[in-house]
């Protein structure tokens, strides 16, 4: 009746190299004992560019890189030059932002809307953040001369690369700390591209140091012994390997890791806020999110409405064309993650869970999942357990707010949870209850550059964003 | 006339608010006394005592935990002379009260100097607050025996955490002394939780504990232990309080950070609208 | 219709011999987060119609278009004028659709039903002593009756604002009933004036008690208030219409009006009617825009994308 021509956004405004070499000590270089690999375009399957992959030798470099800026220039540099130069990578990030944004969702696979909406405006205002921080740090409630730690070695997922880049490297830098940065192996063009405006801001070499790679280089970076801080976001198990490789040593750790939200929806609820609610939590970045809310607890009274009404919702969405300004949900990440997704729903299916999608017409090339809900899950389910890392959601009723909380409790994970009911009591009650780092009531996956987000148990521990995000970076 | 006959102390564990002797029945000689060696078993049962007594304790007002605390130093200033006599210098006694009566006034501060608004760019009401991270597992400076103690179990029950501690092995009867200044002080029973005995025996237990949410590893001085221990803790990514310098100095303003370092931030957001 | 709709409708039908009933029902909607509904409304706003879908929009938007003028300065010529605008939009292009249907005082009513006789473009009149609805209930049935009885077949009444915010909900209802049969033929557009209701839940509760009440169509605003038609009051009004579709199996349309100038807007209001209620309100009979300066924006539009160039307003005769 009504249907959306295509509308894509212009991939001229992307001038992509064949390949790209690290970023070190403020120039780019080809590995001295490294590979390389390419890095692909998720929603076609082809290849973007040939990106280095960092060896020993080339950490070993970056580290020492990192450490002469950190001694020589950005240590002992007054914190108001310091955001002096912050404030230029916020200003060139927005001046670049659609070109970012299109890079990003070619090599993420991140519906363009969300690249250019979300995560964009939320990197350059990060940046301006911690920026206003670097000469007012003695303010911070850290003590009267609160010091860096030195060199941070910081690995970061592909869920949003260039976001994470930024929760990383702006509190580091505005503390004064200097950074070698690995990029997520199916993401590192928007981080090189990154060191190209570090470039056109004229920061001095060495402060922050890109390298690419998988698995190996980011373990050799962590374990690297001139290494004074370790930031990670990822998957949990990596993160615990991580929490062991520095153990008995003086590194500082802060971890960001997985997650498996409650979202919790009351029969007092505004009911259509609570499916965008419901919908954003779980499909936002294909549910590539850390904090999704991928466990929807409905009180069993309005579970019908609530379900029917979210059924409706989630047929609206528009799976396609990362590219497409229409699109809603793009393309799953790699084919190792489409795999994970799979077995996972299998395995919701095969525990006797019922499995249901809208119906939608996948490309044939790339990397695709259908928006998903299984209903008629229960806690035993490995669904209702185990973090799947896409847009699948597995529902579960409650009766009493009691039961609610126990259930939204019982994971070893506590990153984050959702509330929705009109009283304002039961939200101060039910927030005071969950163990998990953000609370969101009445709206879900909200962030802030202001605003500390991070998990509880094995949701990780330390903070970023706001204040709290400064103390990872500082020697407190 | 013959000299009165003194009625000794048996010095047990200090577990759920009672003083049970060492499920293993053993004991050690130390300090000329027999004191309890707490066995695995025994810092399993404290982790399920100290679990048990966080929502009560965790629930508490901050108000209450203030006032509890503040109870304890009063305990703890009556009974100077007992210390006193178990060799525990009177100044050594004296910075112990204060400091727990320092702790004590921060029950109901923390929250406001460590958490607040966030001024989000959007319709948001926005507020970080700390909470505790539920039950904290510590190895207390072998000495200090009293303030070092005092140092490392205040800042984490504070904030509303539980703690079991693994007192000085080398000095422990300051230690079961001290359970039973907080036996009298309205401290619900698991709120604070001592074993007696081998750091090496209890330590590893509590440090692999999945139950536990947070390892303060101060008085490990065996680097090697200190390792391990912190390599056990991450299997379920346990805070990590790392061990003390061995020159640390007890007596100077402890600051915030081991309150803070045993602490969650949890940040809600609500709109705001009509 | 389900048995169970059947059942649900009886019920809700009944709820308007009671006050206590209609409170209680009103009241036990769910509640609108503000900005929950608008960050929605904007999410919607954002879609990038282009090409053919822009094409086909713009002749929709046209074909919904209630071509209006409630002025005082109102005149039989200006009336007859616009109702000759209406029938064909751009006099140069056949293929250009016509209006959903002229709007007018009561007064205008016949000049404009002689233009539009034997077309199939509505005539609309609003009544009950539009905008204000200050005046006595028979004078505003008697101003309905005239306006029907001089050619509208569908009738803009407005709800007694004071009343419905005093919480005399079976005020409100009753008066619309009475307006609906003084109406007879004719449909009835129910407006909320929801930019005096002050808040969505508000406009979500008016919006229930004017189809409970029988309107054929629930419409934002009389246009005579500073604040008009907004998307998200739109949204709720929508989301308003659906679920009384579900609970009784009856189809009521829905009427931005006031504010809407440009074929963005026009085409922002489609893409919410198709993403929140889907294809079956895509259509003049249950979707309409109150609007005058908005039809010669989509006429112009539809230039540029007929001929590749942009026009301008001198090639289009003002209202």
């Amino acid at each position: 009746m009504f249907e959306y021509a295509p509308a894509p956004e212009s991939r001229s405004v992307v001038d992509l190299k064949p390949s790209y070499g690290l970023f070190i000590d403020g120039t780019f270089v080809d590995p001295t004992d490294g590979g390389s690999f390419k890095s692909i375009n998720p929603a076609s399957e082809e290849v973007l560019a040939e990106v280095a992959e960092a060896g020993a030798q080339d950490v070993e470099r970056a580290v020492r890189a990192a450490r002469k800026a950190y001694d020589k220039v950005w240590g002992p540099m007054p914190g108001r030059d310091r955001a002096k130069y912050l404030y230029r990578i916020a200003r060139l990030i927005q001046e670049r932002s659609r070109e970012l944004a299109v890079l990003e969702s070619l090599d993420n696979g991140k519906p363009i809307r969300e690249s250019r909406d979300v995560d964009l405006p939320l990197v350059a205002a990060h940046f301006f953040y911690y920026a206003g921080w670097a000469d007012k740090l003695e303010h911070a409630g850290f003590g009267a001369n609160p010091r860096p730690i030195g060199v941070a070695a910081q690995v970061i997922p592909w869920n949003f690369p260039l976001l994470m880049l930024a929760w990383k490297i702006a509190p580091a830098l505005a503390a004064g700390n200097t950074v070698v940065l690995k990029p997520a192996e199916t993401t590192p063009l928007t981080a090189l591209l990154f060191a190209e405006i570090c470039q056109q801001a004229d920061l001095p070499a060495g402060v922050v140091n890109i390298l690419t790679g998988a698995g190996d280089t980011g373990r050799t970076l962590v374990e690297h012994a001139g290494v004074d801080k370790v930031a990670f976001t990822g998957s949990t198990d990596v993160g615990r390997a991580i929490a062991r490789s520095v153990a008995g040593t003086s590194k500082k750790l802060t971890l960001e890791l997985g997650g498996k939200a409650a979202n919790i929806v009351f029969d007092d609820a505004p009911i259509d806020q609570a499916v965008e609610g419901i919908v954003n939590g779980i499909f936002f970045n294909q549910g590539h999110v850390c904090c999704a809310g991928s466990r929807l607890l409905v009180q069993e009274n309005v579970a019908d409405r609530v379900l029917e009404s979210l059924k409706r919702r989630m047929a609206q969405l528009r799976v396609g064309d990362p590219l497409d300004k229409n699109t809603d949900v793009g393309a799953i990440n790699s084919a190792a993650q489409l795999e994970r997704i799979r077995e996972l729903s299998d395995a919701g299916s095969a525990e006797g869970a019922e499995r249901w999608s809208p119906p939608c017409d996948l490309p044939d090339r790339g990397f695709w999942f259908a928006p998903t809900i299984f209903t008629g899950v229960t806690q035993a389910h490995r669904i209702a357990r185990e973090e799947i890392f896409g847009p699948v959601l597995s529902v579960l009723t409650f009766r009493t707010p009691a039961e609610a909380v126990e259930k939204a409790n019982n994971t070893p994970y506590g990153l984050s949870a959702g509330i929705w009911t009109d009283k304002g009591s039961r939200i101060l009650w039910m927030a005071d209850r969950l163990r998990a780092g953000v609370v969101w009531a009445n709206t879900f996956n909200k962030f802030d550059p202001t605003s500390p987000f991070g998990g509880y148990k094995e949701s990780g521990y330390g903070r970023e964003g706001g204040r709290h995000g400064l103390e990872g970076y500082l020697n407190v | 006339m013959s000299e009165r006959v003194a009625v000794r102390k048996t010095y047990k564990l200090f577990i759920g608010g009672k003083f049970p002797r060492s499920e293993s029945g053993r004991s050690y000689l130390v300090q000329s006394s027999n004191v309890s060696l707490a066995s695995r078993k025994d810092a399993r049962d404290a982790v399920v005592a100290a679990r048990a007594a966080v929502k009560g304790w965790a629930g508490a007002t901050a108000y209450n935990r203030g006032q509890i605390l503040y109870r304890a130093a009063e305990m703890l200033e009556g009974r100077r002379e007992q210390f006193v006599a178990l060799g525990i210098p009177g100044d050594e006694v004296d910075a112990a009260v204060d400091r727990w009566v320092w702790y004590a006034g921060w029950a109901d501060k923390l929250a406001q100097v460590y958490g607040g608004a966030n001024p989000v760019a959007g319709p948001y009401f926005n507020i970080s607050a700390p909470e505790p991270t539920g039950v904290v597992a510590a190895v207390a400076p072998e000495r200090p025996a009293l303030l070092g103690l005092v140092s490392v179990i205040a800042p984490a029950i504070v904030t509303g955490n539980t703690v079991v501690v693994a007192a000085s092995a080398t000095e422990p009867l300051a230690a079961v002394t001290l359970a039973e200044v907080l036996a009298t002080s309205d401290l619900p029973g698991g709120v604070v939780n001592i074993l007696t005995g081998a750091i090496t025996e209890t330590a590893p237990t509590l440090a692999a504990h999945m139950d536990v949410n947070a390892i303060d590893l101060t008085g490990v001085t065996d680097a090697a232990l200190a390792t391990d221990l912190e390599v056990k803790a991450a299997e379920n990514l346990k805070r990590v309080l790392r061990p003390a310098p061995a020159d640390h100095d007890w007596s100077v303003d402890p600051g915030l950070d081991r309150m803070t370092a045993l602490l969650e931030t949890k940040t809600v957001w609500h709109p705001k609208g009509v | 219709m389900t048995a169970t709709t059947t059942s649900a409708r009886s019920e809700l039908s009944e709820l308007g011999r009671s006050e206590t009933a209609l409170r209680t029902f009103l009241h036990g909607l769910p509640g609108v987060d503000q900005v929950g509904a608008e960050q929605r409304a904007a999410q919607l706003s954002t879609r990038s119609i282009k090409t053919t879908a822009k094409a086909q929009a713009i002749d929709l938007a046209i074909r919904m278009v209630d071509l209006t003028t409630l002025e005082g300065a109102d005149t039989p010529g200006k009336v007859r004028a616009l109702a000759a605008k209406a029938l064909r939009p751009d006099p140069a292009d056949p293929s250009c659709p016509h209006v959903g249907a002229v709007c007018v005082y009561p007064a205008m009513v016949p000049h404009v039903a002689e233009v539009l006789r034997g077309s199939a473009v509505h005539l609309a009149s609003v009544a009950t002593a539009f905008p204000s609805g200050q005046a006595p209930l028979e004078i505003k049935l008697a101003d309905t009756r005239a306006a029907v009885a001089a050619g509208a077949d569908e009738i803009d009444m407005v709800i007694n604002r004071g009343a419905f915010l005093a919480g005399r909900y079976k005020e409100v209802y009753d008066e619309i009933v009475a307006t609906k049969e003084a109406s007879g033929d004719a449909h009835l557009k129910v407006i909320l004036e929801t930019g005096e209701l002050a808040t969505y839940d508000n406009v979500r509760r008016a919006s229930w008690l004017a189809m409970l009440a029988g309107g054929d169509f629930i419409k934002t605003s009389t246009g005579k208030v500073p604040i008009a038609a907004t998307m998200p009051v739109s949204l709720v009004m929508l989301e308003a219409v659906r679920d009384f579709r579900e609970a009784t199996g009856r189809q009521v349309g829905v009427k931005p009006a006031g504010g809407i100038k440009t074929t963005k807007d026009a085409i922002k209001y489609l893409v919410m009617v198709n993403e929140t209620v889907g294809p079956d309100w895509l259509d003049p009979d249950w979707f309409r825009f109150g609007a005058s300066s908005l039809l010669n924006d989509l006429l112009m539009q539809r230039t540029k994308l007929t001929t590749g160039t942009y026009s301008g307003p001198d090639y289009f005769t003002l209202d």
